[in-house]
């Protein structure tokens, strides 16, 4: 076997840490809708990605269904989860403070991680890579197929989220509600329905993150919390509550995992990204692209 | 009223037919042996199968009239994976339901968490995790008094890997690991017993237990071109490597694994790239590959048979650990009685003993009884185990 060039291998990690990188970036960017609405940070979005990786199996490996089919069934799914979680868990909470939600989303998520455990026991699943499992080589680098299937659900999410939020009606009504939740019923927007729909799509990107990502790295019932801390990592690198920041901030921890593994140590590579958290906050407290201005509002 | 009368002693001497059947067949006592495995949690996929293979041995000893005629009586506790759990489970174990002798943890940190508390309260301890540390006293180089194990060692694991290495003419070869217990453990070990086996480790990489992908530790080792990789791991992440080891087209470098990966599983989820890794395994594992003449044949298959007939599910290794340390605390019962000191001295005695990992020599000097003979290095070949000659 010939010899891996320098070059090749920088491009390797570049591409390995973008794509995992893109997975943490839509957990973040599920953290941040939900974050906008509420003020609260969702603990179980690490388990709308388990459950999107979960569903997607027993759809289309268990029940035969074809890809597209499974892949919307999948992802509808796991929206009616995040709409249950707010309408059985969130808005009954009778004087709600950011804390008790919060705490609220914890058990959430322990009761989405112990169903899941019952459900389909506790080994790993594997799922069809979407487009087969040849890696392709580019200049000495392999890639996956799967790897841009990843990669391109980060920028499908990406634009049309930001189509949604700055074109349509209802997506105005959102960052109205993210302002001044106050201001945003006064002039009529439903507040609790906006919440809802927070929920419900934060599930439905934590659930494409869940699906594209199983190709690669199998899912079991409790992968959910360890992804959720890395798109936790990523939405505060990048400025809690914007969305370019939570892609960015992704794709960076992603990339200094990546970089750190192969260059220096495997062993510290979660550290490297904490330590670069560590610094971007110690000299800009509001993340990459957060504003002062806007966290000094927030309650939270 | 006569009618209601009737009823009434039909119903008494219903009742007391079924005490006196019942004590007709009762067992003279019990014996009561304690078990602590990680039914649930994260090392869920050792304790659930070693839970399973006692509890299914135990009515099998119970059907076939029991120990000495007394009834085998097992209390299984969960310690999730969680060392303070697991200490008072022991605890439990030893003070409330005054076990003679406990059966576990499942999981090497927990067992040398509570090595102190089977000494102090002397009750022999048949740990079912990897660890040689367990019966290995660094402080007097001895093993613990009252402690025993049946896996093999990582150690044992090693040997055979770098047995086979040397064999092979290969000298250079890089490692991989979890940041586990387990990982650790086999790096330790892999390092320590490099320079025995002229092998030189030119590259020492880890992952996390959750993460997602290894490309990035494989590019490196690529970059350094090895004779062989030797990884130790369990979990989704020992598959995952696999997949990016044929998939960045390195398979033209051989693939150890540990006997970690004694799991048909985990070839069905590396999905075709499994294709040629090499694993050491015990008998256990490859009950059905073994010669007929192998004296853990018989041992073996009918432990698979009962134990796929029973749960329906396939054997996995790690429930052969638990079959070993129940098999030998029985055993020790029925020559020895339920006396803690007689049961730990007869167990430090124990010569032969032909189990599922293994025969077990025991002796004074070691509370495993095993050697690198237990191991068999393994290949798949077809999507199956086949022997490596």
């Amino acid at each position: 076997m010939e010899k891996i060039t320098l070059a090749s291998q920088l491009l390797q990690y570049l591409i390995t840490g973008l794509t995992v990188g893109s997975v943490y970036a839509m957990v973040a960017v599920g953290f941040n809708i939900i974050y906008n609405v509420t003020e609260i940070i969702n603990f179980a979005q690490g388990e709308f990605v388990m459950l999107g990786g979960l569903i997607m199996v027993f759809m289309n490996v268990a029940m035969g269904l074809p890809l597209i089919l499974a892949f919307l069934a999948t992802i509808i799914l796991v929206t009616l989860v995040g709409i249950l979680m707010d309408r059985l868990a969130i808005r009954p909470i009778r004087r709600p403070s950011v804390l008790t939600l919060i705490i609220a989303t914890i058990a959430v998520s322990i009761l989405i991680k112990g169903t899941a455990s019952f459900i389909w026991g506790k080994d790993p699943f594997d799922l069809p890579a979407f487009s087969g499992r040849n890696p392709i080589t580019f200049l000495g680098a392999v890639v996956q197929p799967q790897y841009f299937w990843v990669i391109g659900f980060l920028i499908v999410t990406a634009v049309a989220l930001s189509i949604f939020f700055d074109r349509t009606i209802i997506g105005k009504a959102m960052s109205a509600c993210a302002d001044n939740p106050n201001a945003a019923s006064l002039v009529g927007i439903n507040v609790k329905q906006m919440i809802l729909l927070s929920f419900a799509l934060s599930a439905a990107i934590g659930a494409v993150a869940g699906i594209t990502v199983t190709p690669i790295s199998l899912m079991e019932y409790d992968r959910g919390a360890m992804l959720a801390v890395k798109g936790f990592g990523a939405a505060i690198l990048g400025g809690l509550g914007s969305f370019p920041g939570a892609i960015l901030g992704g794709l960076i921890m992603g990339s200094i995992e990546s970089f750190g593994a192969g260059l220096i140590s495997s062993g510290y590579k979660d550290a490297f990204a904490l330590i670069v958290l560590l610094v971007i906050l110690f000299f800009k407290p509001s993340g990459l692209l957060g504003s002062i201005e806007i966290s000094r509002i927030k309650r939270f | 009223m006569t009618l209601r009368r009737i009823f009434i002693i039909a119903t008494i001497c219903f009742f007391g037919m079924g005490l006196l059947i019942s004590q007709a067949n009762a067992f003279k006592g019990s014996y009561k042996v304690g078990a602590v495995f990680s039914v649930t949690g994260r090392a869920s996929f050792l304790g659930d199968p070693e839970k399973k293979t006692v509890e299914m041995l135990a009515e099998k000893i119970n059907a076939a009239g029991g120990i000495n005629g007394k009834k085998l009586e097992l209390v299984i506790y969960d310690d999730e994976g969680d060392a303070t759990k697991c200490n008072l489970a022991v605890k439990k174990l030893i003070t409330r339901d005054k076990v003679c002798a406990v059966i576990g943890p499942s999981l090497s940190g927990l067992s040398l968490a509570v090595i102190p508390v089977a000494e102090q309260n002397k009750t022999p301890l048949v740990s079912c995790a990897a660890s040689y540390k367990i019966v290995h006293n660094e402080k007097t180089g001895k093993p613990y008094h009252w402690v025993f194990k049946t896996p093999q060692s990582d150690s044992m694991a090693v040997k055979a890997i770098y047995t086979h290495l040397k064999n092979r003419g290969i000298t250079k070869i890089a490692i991989m690991s979890v940041t586990t217990g387990y990982g650790a453990s086999g790096r330790s070990e892999l390092i320590r017993l490099a320079p025995e086996f002229n092998m030189n480790i030119i590259a020492d990489e880890k992952y996390g237990p959750k993460d997602t992908d290894m490309t990035a530790q494989l590019t490196k080792i690529k970059g350094m071109a090895p004779a062989a990789i030797v990884n130790w791991s369990i979990g989704p992440t020992q598959v995952t490597m696999i997949r990016n080891w044929k998939d960045l087209g390195m398979t033209a470098i051989p693939l150890y694994q540990s006997h970690g990966f004694g799991s048909r599983k985990n070839i069905e989820l590396a999905a075709g790239a499994a294709e040629g890794v090499l694993c050491p395994l015990g008998a256990c594992n490859i009950a059905e590959l073994l010669p007929a003449d192998h004296p853990q044949k018989s041992v073996t298959m009918d432990y698979l048979k009962s134990y796929t007939a029973k749960y329906n599910e396939p054997l996995s290794s790690f429930g052969g650990h638990g079959w070993d340390a129940l098999q030998l605390v029985v055993d020790a019962l029925s020559a020895a009685g339920d006396d803690k000191a007689a049961i730990r001295d007869y167990l430090e005695k124990k010569k032969g003993f032909v189990g599922q990992h293994g025969i077990f020599n025991f002796s004074p000097d070691d509370h495993n009884g095993l050697t690198k003979a237990a191991f068999s290095m393994v290949i798949v070949k077809d999507n199956d185990w086949a022997l490596v000659d």
